[in-house]
């Protein structure tokens, strides 16, 4: 079994098409979901679902939704974090406003929400770009944060200002609140996540796709050959918060349980999520799991080498860190711009033509 | 010959068909720059016409005029006998008009079937949701049918080998041709070319005039060009028009414009005395 493209003939544009064109990727790829959602819940215990699957799985559904806006739309967003806040303090007023219905829905009707919210900042990018459309959408997240401080009516007027997941099943089995199982949580994600990113593929790689990737880059040649910039903007920006709304409200729901706006969807997410879509490439779906695999991974790999292995104390531990992961972003971006995705795209060139590169 | 309504046959035996748009009295102003100064001119369904004059006449600006970029100050544009109103340019490439650029204007990111492929957007009806289903709600069905479409062009312009090349990689001469299959993607019925031929050296000039020969035989597509190279423009078009400062000076067929003394003023300058 190796990696060509030799004998694998394409005889229709279905077969042409298809996201993954090797056999071997292919089978690689149905591997991955087989150990994802067969083997991986047997073993998940308490630590590893909440210190590495369930923030990866949720911030690989955020890092979709913004490398949809900023990685194929073009349009630069610093509002991430006021965009989950608003999928999360969503999902809450509708888990305590209609308890009866099932959670699952409420998750995906908060992403409609956020999608909503998130075509009314985008507004702006019909008329500025660049930095200055980041600023606009820095407001955003500033503006967010304010209103679910101000607004009593938000947090249900709960005397600490902080929302609390009440306990909810899908299937008689508990993925919010205190009871709920590693697995359960970890499954839960799982599937919003296949369901994102199959959403994520098929839009980006059709019309819609097309439109969004013409406007980023070259919108006056995208405008003389048809393509609306008012509706292109505007569902980029609805797709790209639906899906940030979705992360938003799982990392309340499912794995905070407990959540203060300020510091859950603070600007410092903003940037982190911005930081898995340049780390793991721009323009890529697989960028956007590689980018948040990185940023979740890493910092755990650290803590375990520097507390666990060597002993070092926890706060000096936690310091390096910091200083450790900044350092390794600047080091990576330098070496390679464009991010996780290239680097893989180009080991898959290589190893194609392996062992004869000419 | 020329009959507003009736068409006429050309040297070769093309049957040119009546006028599918028209220019009345074209103003255009930037400020106080009048960059095109009442022009009118017909282009007839079928034929090849050519814009020419030296450079700074106002011909890219007569070709945004004709694509929608621009919205004349004055004069009317007629399409199919009906007055076009003020529009966006996307709202125009819907009406069948596609362009290419002076300086190419493809999207770098994308592979040469992709950029393609965005030349059949205005033929492609799903939208959001359906596009989000894909295979369960006829959006794919929908690519395929116009990704067969698109392989047709592919063929005709010789550009099989290239397909999944990003475009930033390819040298100049295929990235015109690319530009230009993107724009025959939408099926115009009116193909506007600024300038396809600048830069290119002889064989590459002489596949591109083949290519625009080609295109307007087959697909009957009426080709309003912009080019500098005189020979090509002189071989290829039925009819010229001749601008100089924002103004006509020359209408009519090549063998005319040769002979009009304007042009030869305007080309070689006159003596002053």
């Amino acid at each position: 079994m190796f990696y060509r493209e030799a004998g694998d003939f394409k005889t229709s544009y279905r077969e042409d098409s298809q996201t993954f064109p090797i056999k071997f990727d292919r089978l690689r790829y149905y591997a991955v979901l087989v150990v994802a959602f067969g083997i991986v819940p047997l073993f998940i215990n308490d630590y590893w679902a909440n210190a590495v699957a369930v923030p990866f799985l949720i911030y690989a559904i955020a890092a979709i939704g913004l490398n949809i806006l900023v990685g194929y739309a073009g349009q630069v967003s610093l509002g991430t974090g006021g965009f989950m806040a608003v999928g999360a303090y969503a999902v809450y007023k509708l888990m305590t406003a209609f308890p009866d219905v099932n959670i699952f829905f409420h998750v995906i009707i908060a992403g409609f929400i956020t999608a909503a919210v998130g075509v009314i900042f985008g507004l702006p990018s019909l008329r500025i770009k660049g930095f200055y459309l980041a600023v606009a959408t820095l407001a955003a997240q500033f503006f967010l944060v304010w209103l679910f401080n101000k607004v009593p009516w938000f947090y249900n007027y709960s005397a600490s200002g902080q929302i609390n997941a009440p306990e909810r099943t899908v299937f008689g089995v508990f993925v919010t609140g205190a009871q709920t199982s590693a697995m359960a949580k970890y499954m839960f994600c799982l599937v919003m996540l296949t369901l994102v990113a199959l959403v994520a593929r098929n839009l980006t790689r059709g019309t819609v796709g097309r439109k969004w990737m013409a406007i980023r880059d070259m919108d006056i040649a995208a405008e003389i050959i048809g393509v609306n910039p008012l509706t292109t903007k505007l569902s980029a920006f609805a797709v790209s918060s639906f899906f940030i709304g979705i992360a938003g409200a799982l990392f309340f729901a499912v794995y905070l349980g407990a959540a203060e706006v300020g510091e859950a969807f603070g600007i410092q997410k903003s940037f982190l999520i911005l930081f898995m879509v340049i780390i793991g490439g721009l323009g890529s779906i697989f960028g956007s799991f590689a980018g948040a695999a990185f940023l979740v991974l890493l910092p755990v790999f650290l803590k375990n080498v520097l507390v666990g292995t060597l002993g070092w104390p926890t706060d000096l531990a936690a310091h390096i860190e910091l200083m450790i992961v900044g350092g390794l972003i600047v080091a990576f971006l330098i070496a390679e711009p464009h991010g996780l995705a290239q680097l893989w795209r180009v080991a898959k060139e290589k190893l194609r033509l392996w062992p004869f590169p000419h | 010959m020329k009959d507003m309504n009736e068409g006429y046959v050309t040297a070769d035996g093309r049957q040119i068909g009546g006028v599918i748009m028209e220019m009345k009295n074209i103003t255009l102003r930037f400020g106080g720059v009048v960059a095109i100064k009442d022009i009118s001119f017909d282009i007839r369904e079928g034929e090849i016409r050519a814009i020419i004059g030296p450079n700074g006449a106002g011909k890219s600006s007569m070709l945004n005029v004709i694509s929608g970029f621009y919205i004349p100050t004055e004069g009317e544009v007629f399409y199919k006998g009906i007055k076009r109103g003020p529009m966006k340019p996307y709202q125009v490439a819907r009406l069948g008009i596609a362009r290419t650029f002076q300086n190419i204007a493809l999207f770098d990111g994308m592979s040469v079937l992709d950029n393609i492929m965005t030349g059949r957007l205005t033929h492609m009806k799903k939208g959001l949701m359906s596009q989000a289903g894909w295979w369960w709600t006829g959006a794919a069905a929908e690519e395929h049918e116009n990704r067969e479409k698109v392989e047709k062009i592919i063929d005709f312009l010789e550009i099989q080998n290239i397909r999944k090349t990003p475009v930033g990689r390819l040298p100049y001469g295929l990235k015109k041709r690319v530009e230009l299959a993107r724009a025959l993607a939408a099926e115009p019925k009116i193909l506007l070319l600024d300038e396809p031929m600048a830069g290119m050296n002889v064989e590459e000039k002489e596949d591109m005039s083949r290519f625009i020969l080609d295109v307007n035989d087959e697909f009957g597509t009426t080709i309003v060009l912009i080019e500098h190279d005189m020979g090509v423009v002189m071989d290829l078009s039925d009819r010229v028009v001749v601008m100089d400062y924002g103004k006509k000076i020359g209408d009519g067929t090549p063998d005319e414009v040769r002979s009009n003394q304007d042009v030869i003023d305007a080309y070689l300058g006159v003596a002053h005395d």
